[in-house]
């Protein structure tokens, strides 16, 4: 599917057969019971048909001629209505089955679409969550699913049985008359003429309601996260004002979309009842003025039963289309949801042609390096049958870095980080530091120069094994629902308790974790909402001392905790870097003081390398920083 | 709770009860139908007589015309109330929860506030287009064709009454196991969502830990409990038409059974028993009624999904303001002085520790006052207490000598500027956002804000200058610049009071020494309060407040706490050591 590929698909009532047909194949591995589904639809509708055409034989065959008898007996149609008992109760039989059976593929399917969507996002490169709004990404899983719901486990199965019992009342009207079922055809192509063109108009306006919610929504979320800067401006009224206007837009626009969808029901079943008299006066001319009947079962009169039989088929056959009608607008609306799914699925995961991987190691006496099982405390790359040791040596060299094509924002960056050393980066915000923990993780790949992680190009790493080896705590903090424990684990998922705990003292986050409610089993929700920001980032420096990783790259990471507490932490950190290679990017000059190489970056640049005191004799920009000569933003 | 509800239909009110009054013509008209065929068949058909079936044909027309008619009116004014009702409803809950309180704001989640005014105000507005029309529909539909068949033939329509237990009963029982499982399942939705909404917040977290498989399994685990509960529920509604059909079906034979003996005993004559044409009737009403029996169900199904959205909203519009007006409120605020006496506070009665214990505190108007303590001390929740946006657990927070809770809320909030320390830019121009302040303020206005936040020079370097365009929550300037902002906004007001809550963060030293100069020469009468992180910030402030995990720990100047204070000394010099941070 070329199309799907497109950055975004409009939300356009637009049938696409690559669509459906790739919606089908998500129900391929349940062939057997789709078919035995559809049977059931076919004997459930074989009953309803069976039920319209019994009161023919009732009144023909059994009332008529029972009424001549002296002496009724009722024999025969107690048998008759005995085996047509038979046939309604396994009519109800395979509706229940049916029912039943689609209900499970419904919702397994949909859990195979959201669980292939979930591991399909993981794969996805930093760049696609970079670039998209977390409201459209979260729509994948709310109203594009949503609608698929409500598609497979009942417009599907409902538009298969319309349309067998369409085709099988269809058949039975012609068997009871030709003449009538041609006054039935051409009466049909009429109302769906009718359907047609309410359903155009309304699709339209529902396409309209849909971008109203969209931006009453936006408006509401917006608003609504803002809501304590609103209340500290009293901006109250202000909003109220503008929000009373979007809300109008969109009753405006539901009250078009659902006046027209309302109107479909009675306007087919209307027609239905003109169809019914149609029948009934051309029936009943041709039954009194002796016309001879033509049906696929030969000539024959036109009896009472068969008009009275005649006129309920046409019941069922105008019903059914007043389903189909009713449901168009979802199906119209699946279609939409489906390719925008499709879409998120075609998106090309995050490359990774990485072959050299992370193993546990072994010394022996000789100093030769095998490979071992279980953690060792030592690691290895292994490249093919290599083993090279890990040591932590990252060296950048001459890398040029664009997040576009049309703006490079790193030049020439040449970094030589030493096993053990403390690299720090300095300078405004947009000099591009973040920039190059990104590019060291392979979030993003560089354009041009190479990198080089114990002097393996980390091209060739596989990006697990590389991210394995980085320990990464990040400005902005992100905490998941579950435990306090929970989250500090997140780093090593078979840490046990004491060893969690340890990481927490060490991130000097043990103190006020024990204050909380239920200590370290205190629940977290809404991304740790409870917390300080200074509280969370403690918690994440813990989590990241859990995974006790031999590189470690500091974002800011201590920036909103008070310095007291950070000079505590800071003694922690040093301990657990300790023979460690560690970035670290801080606006508090005092934290990297005592970094054994200081960059300092503008544009995109390197300006000034070199330790604390060499930089302060060099008085360059990082003097000018230190005396606060110059601004730093 | 419907009740409640109810109340928001207001304007709507004549349209939506005229809605089942059009429903009850048409069924009227659907009913008289059958009975006007039952004529057709037995007089024209049956008797061979074409200006019979003509007459009957026309009234049959007529009638089916105006059901039509009625019918397309009546889903014209249910979708007019409906969405009327709805705009109310949104209306209502979020002009109230314009009202809330901070305290209101902690309780529900700005996520869950969202999904109330969206996905549970289109459920509930759904299910009430469906009440309008189909709730009357049904009963109606119901008892005019119990009516029409007991008119026909009394004795047999007594199969009804005998069926009619069987399917209540039925439906009952589906609906009471089906309940509570959809209730479990939209909670499960909840979950499911906010397992994705975490992962695209921490993303980079999940890569960088390689935690791809674990969430997997995460949203596997959480996905299949959906799936369970929700194969469960539908697989119970599932009995849903086969057991109509049931019903529907066995009555037909009973009808059929019973009719054909009563046609023959009465030889197919009306006046003496049934005939033929009004056993059709009888099956047409045993059909109508049969379908009206399922709406009723469906309608069921429809409320018990309804039900829980519309609880979530009624929990909303009942929410109490934790704040309120006193009732001879004060309107002007004196001057900026501050007192804190006494004063205690926790959030939330149910926490059994005092956030803030035993504060006392006497600020004069025009002070600059700095606040200085660890992650955790409470800093932020002792400046909230000033402009009221929590309230006192115990003691009193004077401003200008007055109680705060004495005062008219906007007019205080008027007078105490606050910067927050998780603060918000909202999409629009810079312009625009600067005037959330005063949104009367001329451009020189804007501009001297601007300039005494330190924020004109990078604005004027955009390229539209103070018509730049800002992204929801301010995604495209610094997190420096960011600040920056706020603060002009917030100094626009011309507050009496100006509260600075670690506004400065991301702020070079030297900008914020620039601000603070700035403060002091051009808005001298104003108090000043400002929690900061580096003892630089606060150094020159008249007095500085040190907080210690809610206590009061020391008060005084600069100087003052470098003799006296111990935390102080150490912040000081965990900042200073090896030549500070360009104070010298």
């Amino acid at each position: 599917m070329s199309n799907s590929k497109k950055q975004k698909m409009p939300k356009r009532a637009s049938f696409n057969p690559g669509t459906i047909k790739r919606l089908l194949s998500y129900l391929k591995q349940y062939r057997v019971r789709l078919i035995i589904v559809m049977i059931c639809i076919l004997i459930s509708a074989g009953a309803s048909v069976a039920s319209s055409l019994f009161l023919q034989t009732l009144i023909d065959d059994y009332i008529g001629p029972l009424l001549i008898e002296a002496v009724p007996d009722f024999g025969g149609l107690l048998k008759a209505i005995f085996s047509i008992g038979m046939v309604f109760l396994a009519g109800i039989l395979a509706s229940l089955f049916y029912a039943r059976t689609m209900a499970v593929i419904a919702q397994s399917t949909l859990k195979d679409i959201r669980d292939e969507m979930f591991s399909k996002m993981q794969e996805l490169p930093v760049k696609y969550f970079d670039t998209r709004t977390h409201g459209d990404i979260m729509s994948y899983y709310t109203n594009d699913a949503d609608t698929l719901r409500q598609m497979i486990s009942q417009s599907l199965p409902n538009l298969f049985s319309s349309a067998v019992s369409m085709i099988a009342v269809f058949v039975s009207m012609l068997h009871l008359s030709i003449w009538l079922t041609l006054i039935v055809i051409v009466f049909t192509f009429l109302i769906l003429l009718v359907i047609k063109s309410i359903a155009t108009r309304s699709g339209g306006y529902f396409m309209k309601q849909q971008r109203s919610i969209a931006d009453v929504n936006g408006y509401i979320e917006e608003m609504i996260n803002g809501q304590k800067v609103v209340k500290v401006f009293c901006y109250e009224e202000k909003a109220k004002e503008r929000f009373s206007v979007k809300n109008e837009e969109l009753r405006k626009t539901t009250a078009m979309a659902n006046t027209l969808a309302n109107v479909l029901m009675p306007v087919t079943g209307g027609m239905g009842y003109v169809l019914y008299v149609l029948i009934a006066v051309a029936g009943g001319a041709m039954g009194i003025s002796g016309v001879a009947n033509l049906s696929i079962g030969g000539e024959a009169t036109l009896t009472l039963g068969t008009i009275a039989s005649f006129l309920t088929l046409s019941r069922n056959f105008v019903n059914p289309i007043a389903q189909v009608s009713q449901q168009l607008n979802s199906v119209i609306m699946a279609m939409a949801g489906a390719s925008r799914i499709f879409e998120l699925l075609d998106q090309e995961p995050e490359e990774d042609h990485g072959s050299v991987t992370l193993v546990n190691a072994c010394m022996s006496d000789d100093g030769q390096l095998s490979e071992c099982e279980g953690r060792t405390g030592t690691w290895a790359w292994k490249d093919g049958d290599n083993l090279i040791p890990m040591q932590g040596k990252i060296n950048l060299k001459e890398v040029d870095f664009g997040y576009n094509e049309e703006e490079l924002v790193l030049h020439d960056i040449t970094i030589y980080a030493e096993p053990g050393q403390k690299v720090a980066l300095v300078g405004a915000t947009g000099a591009g530091k973040t920039t190059i923990t990104n590019l060291i993780n392979r979030f993003y790949d560089i354009d041009d120069g190479k990198i080089q992680y114990d002097g393996i190009n980390i091209n060739r790493i596989r990006k697990v094994d590389l991210r394995r080896s980085l320990g990464v705590v990040l400005q902005d903090v992100n905490l998941f629902t579950g435990t306090v424990m929970d989250n500090i684990r997140y780093g090593k998922l078979d840490a046990t308790d004491e060893e969690c705990i340890a990481a927490a003292k060490l991130a000097n986050a043990d103190g006020f974790i024990r204050m909380l409610p239920d200590g370290y089993d205190t629940v977290l929700e809404g991304d740790g909402s409870g917390l300080s920001q200074g509280q969370r980032q403690l918690i994440s420096i813990a989590r990241a001392a859990v995974a006790d990783p031999p590189v470690m790259i500091l974002d800011e990471a201590t920036s909103s905790i008070d310095t007291r507490t950070e000079s505590i932490v800071q003694k922690g950190m040093d301990n657990l870097m300790h023979g460690r290679t560690v970035f670290v990017i801080a606006h508090r000059l005092s934290t990297i003081q005592n970094a054994d190489v200081i960059m300092v970056m503008d544009h995109g640049r390197i300006i000034e390398r070199g330790n604390h005191e060499h930089l302060l004799e060099e008085k360059g920009r990082y003097y000018q920083l230190y005396t606060g000569a110059f601004e730093l933003e | 709770m419907i009740k409640k509800l109810l109340t928001y239909v207001k304007e709507y009110k004549k349209t939506a009860l005229i809605t089942p009054v059009l429903v009850l013509t048409e069924v009227v008209l659907e009913i008289l139908i059958p009975l006007i065929m039952a004529e057709l068949i037995d007089k024209g058909i049956d008797n061979g007589s074409m200006p019979d079936i003509i007459k009957y044909g026309i009234a049959l027309l007529i009638s089916a015309l105006m059901a039509l008619v009625f019918g397309v009116a009546a889903g014209r004014t249910a979708s007019v109330a409906s969405s009327g009702f709805a705009r109310n409803l949104r209306g209502a809950m979020y002009d109230h929860v314009q009202e809330f309180s901070f305290a209101n704001i902690d309780k529900f989640s700005t996520a869950s506030i969202v999904t109330r005014l969206t996905t549970d105000v289109s459920n509930v507005q759904i299910a009430f287009q469906m009440c309008t029309r189909i709730a009357m529909r049904a009963p109606g539909m119901l008892i005019f064709a119990l009516i029409a068949a007991f008119r026909i033939d009394a004795q047999l329509s007594m199969v009804y009454i005998g069926i009619l237990p069987i399917l209540g009963i039925g439906l009952f029982i589906l609906i009471k196991i089906v309940y509570p499982i959809f209730n479990r399942v939209f909670k499960t939705y909840d979950k499911l969502n906010n397992v994705v909404q975490e992962n695209l917040y921490g993303m980079r977290v999940v890569k960088s830990f390689n935690r791809q498989d674990h969430e997997i399994e995460k949203f596997k685990k959480t996905s299949g409990e959906i799936y369970v509960d929700f194969s469960k529920a539908e697989k119970t509604m599932a009995f849903n038409m086969p057991l109509m059909q049931f019903c529907m079906y066995a009555s037909m034979l009973l009808i059929s059974w019973f009719g054909a003996r009563a046609i023959v005993a009465s030889g197919n004559d009306a006046a003496l028993g049934l005939s033929t044409g009004e056993l059709i009737s009888l099956i047409t009403y045993a059909m109508q009624i049969l379908v009206s029996l399922m709406m009723i169900s469906m309608i069921f199904v429809m409320f018990t999904m309804a039900r829980a959205s519309g609880e979530r909203i009624v929990e909303i519009l009942n929410e109490e303001s934790s704040l309120h007006d006193p009732e001879n409120p004060v309107f002007e605020v004196a001057d900026g002085s501050i007192d804190f006496e006494n004063v205690h506070f926790r959030y939330g009665k149910t926490k059994n520790k005092d956030v803030l214990d035993d504060i006392n505190l006497h600020i004069k108007s025009g002070q600059t006052i700095g606040i200085i303590g660890a992650t955790g001390s409470a800093k932020s929740s002792l400046v909230q207490l000033i402009p009221r946006l929590y309230d006192v657990t115990e003691g009193s927070v004077k401003v200008g000598g007055i109680d705060v809770r004495d005062y008219h809320i906007e007019s205080l909030r008027n007078q105490v500027a606050v910067v927050l320390q998780k603060n918000t830019l909202f999409s629009g121009t810079i312009a625009e956002n600067l005037r959330w302040g005063n949104e009367n303020a001329t451009d020189d206005e804007l501009k001297h804000a601007c300039k005494l936040a330190c924020a004109d020079e990078f604005i004027e370097s955009f390229e539209n200058g103070y018509d730049t365009y800002i992204e929801q929550g301010g995604s495209n300037v610094s997190g420096g610049q960011k600040q920056r902002l706020c603060i002009a906004r917030a100094l626009l007001k011309k507050p009496k009071i100006l509260i600075l809550d670690d506004s400065t963060s991301a702020v070079d030293t030297k900008t914020d020494a620039v601000i603070r100069q700035a403060f002091r020469s051009e808005i001298p009468d104003t108090t000043k309060i400002i929690i900061a992180q580096r003892i630089a910030s606060v150094q020159d402030a008249d007095q500085i407040i040190v907080l210690d995990d809610g206590h009061l720990a020391d008060v005084g100047s600069h100087e003052e706490l470098m003799k006296n204070s111990d935390i102080y000394r150490e912040v000081y010099e965990s900042q200073n050591k090896g030549g500070g941070l360009g104070e010298q």
